[in-house]
């Protein structure tokens, strides 16, 4: 009866391993980048523009600026195709079509990251310097890598909300003689609008968080860009290119680099959680 | 007029979804005509040498393979007693919606941030090492696993729980011996999708079990797998060709991981029925 007792609680310890992970997390990346803001004043940190860790000037803003910047352009690009493809598979697809196109959208999930970096400099850097001039290297490229690895995410979500949606709302918009795309746009879309919502944030996050293929086709220069050829820097890049040399305050600036990141993605499964409950109290 | 938008609507939704298809195509068929060429016994089964590296890739595969069993190794017992206890003992509650609010979490931290959690912990305890970097990818693959566990185990059918609990099995008796074995083909599915994952992950990995060139043999070396390979050749721009033989296995290895999974998940919902 003991042994049964003390089961439940190795049981208990192992679903736990996740929220203690989420916690160690936290507090290893507060301690070991923290530090820093006894030396570097926070505001000047995220304000500050200039970014030369070698020579002691820890401004991250271009970083954070480059993040989003990436983050909105691969959810400009990556968004409404996602949806289109979603809409595509759970609408207008028969099903031999759709179970033909799914599992192919699914593997570009699968995909890892380097290989989309690897493809991105092989072949789409070269067509963005080609077309557009400049190096290839920067928004372009980055966004459109992005957008290509968000998208399995979006769609995937997308048409499982869509086929939610009760097929006699979309019967009774067809019976009063409203035409395939009207039924989709009038009735069908608005009311899974919340769950693409969760879809688009979803996606955000996977963009924000990207580390490798973006690194790859950015250029690496911490500056804000000032036009599209500009190649310029992520928080994630930086990190990742400067982990394996830096030491003293650079380690630190790091770790508190990592810190913000790992605050906005936790924000974003926040605000998933807002938005799921609020669509299951209706 | 309304028939026209609704040509044109769904005219771009098919071209939409092409579009998505043409990139799959293009990536994959690219990486197989550059890389085809590459891949031969010796490409396999040989180390590299000199400064390009060039020659086989020996010792990134084995690392790769080592490092990812390892995660499956460490991930297993920790995603199956979390999902058995949350099937088997949780009462809905605060607790139960922690457990699940930790998991949602955990699968969205960024790479490159388990990474340097990786870094500052494991690292710290073992060096560059398979142990770190696979105690690293354990914890990043874990929602995953863990999931596929509970679904695994809800699949269950519910007379097969009362039969065993009939038959005055205690509640671990009835777990090991009715529910996880019942539940074990799927469950295995979930695990080849982290595994997957794990497979093909990079910044989380050069940051845990390094860059240098070793064929592991102690969990406590380190290694450089195939994906640092491919991100080291194709960023310092040498020995391309080498590079794209490396996309193209691993592509390869990704891609049987994903069909196997979901073979043994079509298998399982057969035999379910």
């Amino acid at each position: 009866m003991k042994k049964e007792k003390l089961l439940r609680y190795v049981f208990l310890l192992a679903a736990s391993v996740a929220i203690l992970t989420i916690f160690l997390i936290f507090v290893f990346m507060a301690v070991k980048g923290v530090p820093l803001f006894f030396k570097v004043p926070l505001t000047g940190f995220l304000f500050g523009t200039d970014w030369s860790p070698t020579k002691g000037h820890f401004g991250a803003f271009p970083l954070i600026v480059g993040s989003f910047l990436v983050t909105l352009g691969a959810v400009a690009i990556g968004g409404p195709l996602g949806i289109a493809v979603a809409i595509f598979l759970s609408e207008i697809a028969s099903s031999r079509v759709a179970n033909f196109i799914r599992p192919t959208v699914e593997l570009l999930a699968g995909i890892p990251s380097v290989i989309y970096g690897f493809f991105g400099i092989m072949l789409i850097v070269p067509l963005v310097r080609t077309f557009v001039g400049g190096a290839g290297f920067g928004f372009i490229s980055a966004s459109f890598v992005l957008a290509i690895m968000i998208l399995p995410t979006i769609a995937a979500l997308t048409e499982d909300t869509l086929r939610s949606v009760p097929k006699a709302h979309k019967w009774g918009s067809l019976a009063l003689g409203a035409t395939e795309w009207q039924t989709i746009k009038k009735v069908t879309l608005p009311s899974a609008s919340e769950g693409i919502l969760s879809a688009v944030i979803l996606g955000i996050g996977r963009a924000i968080g990207e580390t490798m293929a973006v690194l790859m086709v950015i250029g690496n220069a911490p500056i804000i860009p000032t036009s599209l050829r500009d190649p310029f820097s992520t928080i994630t890049s930086v990190v990742a290119l400067d982990m394996s040399y830096a030491s003293g305050e650079h380690q630190e600036a790091l770790f508190a680099l990592a810190l913000i990141l790992f605050i906005i993605s936790m924000s974003l499964v926040a605000m998933l959680r807002f938005v799921s409950r609020q669509r299951s109290t209706r | 007029m309304r028939r026209i938008e609704d040509k044109i609507a769904i005219a771009l939704l098919w071209m939409s979804s092409l579009i998505v298809l043409a990139f799959l195509f293009v990536l994959l068929g690219y990486i197989l005509i550059k890389g085809l060429p590459v891949l031969s016994p010796r490409f396999l089964f040989s180390f590299p040498h000199g400064v390009e590296a060039r020659g086989g890739i020996l010792p990134m595969i084995a690392a790769t393979f080592y490092l990812t069993i390892l995660a499956g190794f460490i991930v297993s017992p920790i995603a199956i007693g979390g999902a058995v206890y949350l099937t088997q003992y949780a009462k809905p509650g605060r607790l139960v919606r922690m457990i699940r609010f930790g998991a949602d979490a955990l699968s969205s931290v960024p790479s490159i941030v388990f990474g340097l959690f990786g870094l500052a912990l494991f690292v710290s305890i073992f060096g560059y090492s398979m142990i770190a970097g696979g105690l690293t990818l354990s914890l990043m693959i874990l929602p995953v696993v863990m999931r596929a566990s509970e679904d695994a185990i809800l699949a269950v059918p519910r007379s097969f729980r009362e039969a065993s609990f009939g038959l005055g099995a205690t509640q671990w008796q009835t777990i090991k011996n009715v529910m996880i074995p019942v539940a074990l083909p799927r469950i295995l599915t979930g695990l080849i999708l982290g595994i997957g994952r794990a497979f093909g992950e990079t910044a989380a990995v050069f940051l845990t079990a390094g860059m240098a060139i070793n064929l592991p043999f102690l969990p406590t070396e380190p290694g450089r797998t195939m994906t640092v390979h491919l991100y080291l050749l194709a960023t310092e721009g040498i020995s391309l060709d080498i590079a794209f033989g490396t996309a193209l296995l691993l592509s390869i290895f990704i891609l049987s991981f994903n069909f196997l999974a979901r073979y043994m998940g079509r298998r399982s919902v057969k035999g379910g029925r």
